[in-house]
């Protein structure tokens, strides 16, 4: 798919971000703005997927670690067939599928609950290892914050992939630098992931502009190929609330609502 | 089945138990370096693709667990009760909210690991994993029993925790004897009082049982080894033609049978109860049964209990 195009389905993509937590007075902005290019260029390059056959077992499994990036999630989904777009302002309200966190199979094409965080990797981790067994070669996408590495699990989940010799199990790192309360090497600083991944085993890249087509989409080449020896890691350096001057970069909006007057400004920036 | 001696320790029904299960069935069983103790770990000679081992790291072991079964697979995880506790949150979000076919037979159960002392010792289990939703928890009262439940948990859809020990405890059922899940087992009649037991507390009830009828009274005893769902049906009747009802249990008395039958019982016949249980403190080392006998969890514990609950008839 061209850049350009790509690159207007991203903003699309945005403007239902932040319209979704505008009208729901609540969500996760910031985590879901700086996964914007990671989940649009993999849906529409990479994954293998049908939404008319979200149950297909050959498919390519997306899980969404990071289980707060819903309202990103749930954009995506709309934008590549499985939710009509009307769903989209039913975010959050009561008899709603799209939860607050994801849950598995609400809607189809949502592959593991989440909102406790550090469980991602294992849970991919599984798929693969079943998928495995049933002599498919589907890969499984595990998209993780930053912060989120706090977790020990996760450390747990890539030592067991590289032992057990996991091929097509990719993780994939927001490092969008901020977390709940503040930013990451403030809370608890992991230093550097890419490095820690490389120690259990991974193949890892960690220079890729999580924000630029290209470079997300060379990436995903690279991993595409390379995990088939085993499991491998892509650390996106991102801005958290990308694409809105004033979340960019900003803490407070992890996860609060924008006001009306910041609706409007950021629905402008992003027309 | 296996060949049954007079005493085994119900976790011995495991790896016979997942050996049978293989033949029929696209088990995985999953492992956190305790294979060998669990008895699992039999099924590695024979299918050692099926078996898979995460190291001693429970929590990615039940979140692998989960997404195992999402491909297809009845996924069997096996490790020590308290360590199963230890991934809690792991199997509340991982297993229980997507409910997936994940079973989790919990070896070392209650006070089994005697000299190993507190840490090691779940008194807590049955309560932890009653509390999730979809989950369906049961602990045998020895290990025919042990071994139908793996039979029945591997052909039962959804989440199973089952509790096994390491004590050798006196078998009670004959060879072959089938289990259902969610139906107790009424072992013996009676009409003066309901004896409501799981797990190596089924022995001791019938033995109980045995002392109190020298004494005239009869006691019914009935193997509640399904506790979520509870078999209402055979206690709102036990309640009802015996009039008391004593619940015995390896576990904290706040959490675990005895409170789950109270609760059924108080809204709909209730009736006197007395519970032989753990009160409030945890275990420490010695030999298992003199734990059992530190805590009260004797013959002696129950025939009291009954007495004082037939004093408030």
């Amino acid at each position: 798919m061209p850049d350009l195009e790509i690159e207007l389905i991203c903003k699309q993509i945005r403007r239902h971000i932040v319209r979704m937590v505008y009208e729901a007075k609540s969500g996760h902005i910031g985590g879901s703005m700086s996964a914007v290019e990671i989940m649009t260029v993999l849906y529409s390059e990479f994954l293998n997927h049908d939404s008319e056959r979200p149950d297909w077992p050959d498919r390519d499994r997306f899980i969404m670690s990071k289980g707060h990036a819903t309202p990103v999630q749930y954009a995506v989904l709309s934008q590549f067939g499985y939710i009509p777009e009307d769903e989209l302002k039913t975010f959050r309200q009561l008899g709603t599928r799209l939860q607050g966190h994801s849950v598995l199979g609400k809607p189809p094409g949502v592959e593991n609950s989440a909102g406790s965080l550090g469980m991602g990797l294992s849970f991919g981790l599984g798929q693969r290892l079943g998928l495995r067994l049933k002599g498919s070669g589907a890969n499984v996408f595990v998209l993780m914050g930053d912060g989120e590495h706090n977790e020990g699990q996760i450390w747990e989940a890539a030592m067991a992939a590289s032992h057990h010799k996991v091929s097509n199990l990719i993780g994939l790192i927001d490092l969008n630098g901020i977390q709940n309360d503040d930013f990451t090497e403030k809370t608890l600083n992991t230093n550097s992931l890419a490095n820690k991944y490389r120690a259990f085993g991974w193949q890892v890249r960690d220079d890729i502009d999580g924000h630029d087509v290209a470079s997300v989409r060379e990436a995903f080449l690279w991993a595409q190929s390379t995990a088939i020896e085993g499991p491998v890691a892509l650390q996106f350096n991102t801005v958290k609330g990308k694409g809105v001057s004033f979340m960019e970069n900003n803490p407070a909006f992890h996860g609060a609502p924008p006001s009306d007057d910041q609706f409007k400004q950021a629905m402008t920036e992003l027309s | 089945m296996i060949n049954v001696p007079d005493e085994a320790a119900t976790r011995e029904a495991l790896g016979p138990g997942l050996l049978k299960a293989a033949e029929r069935s696209e088990i995985v069983v999953v492992d956190a370096d305790l294979g060998k103790s669990t008895t699992a770990r039999l099924i590695a000679d024979q299918y050692p693709e099926r078996f898979i081992t995460f190291g001693i790291a429970e929590q990615n072991m039940a979140s692998a667990a989960a997404g195992i079964a999402t491909t297809g697979f009845t996924v069997i995880a096996s490790t020590f009760a308290v360590f199963a506790e230890h991934a809690f949150d792991q199997w509340r979000m991982s297993v229980a909210q997507p409910n997936l076919d994940v079973k989790l037979f919990a070896s070392h159960g209650g006070v089994s690991s005697g000299e190993d002392g507190a840490s090691a010792q779940s008194v807590e289990d049955v309560g932890v994993f009653s509390s999730l939703v979809n989950f369906t928890v049961c602990v045998p009262a020895d290990v025919v029993e042990a071994e139908a439940m793996v039979a029945a948990a591997v052909d039962n859809y959804g989440p199973w925790y089952v509790r096994l020990g390491r004590a050798k405890v006196p078998t009670i059922y004959e060879n072959g004897s089938s289990f259902q899940v969610g139906k107790a087992d009424t072992l013996r009649e009676g009409n003066d009082v309901s004896i409501v037991a799981c797990g190596l507390m089924v022995d001791r009830a019938l033995q109980a049982a045995e002392l109190l009828s020298d004494d005239g009274i009869k006691a019914r005893v009935i193997n509640m080894s399904t506790i979520r769902p509870l078999d209402t049906a055979t206690l709102f009747k036990a309640a009802s033609e015996t009039g008391a009802i004593v619940v015995a249990e390896e576990h904290l008395v706040h959490s675990g049978l005895g409170a789950l039958c109270a609760q059924a019982l108080a809204s709909k016949n209730p009736v006197p109860m007395e519970f032989v249980g753990i009160q409030n403190r945890y275990g420490e080392s010695g030999k298992w049964f003199e734990i059992l006998e530190l805590l009260g969890l004797t013959v002696e514990g129950i025939t009291d209990a009954t007495r004082r609950v037939l004093s408030r008839k």
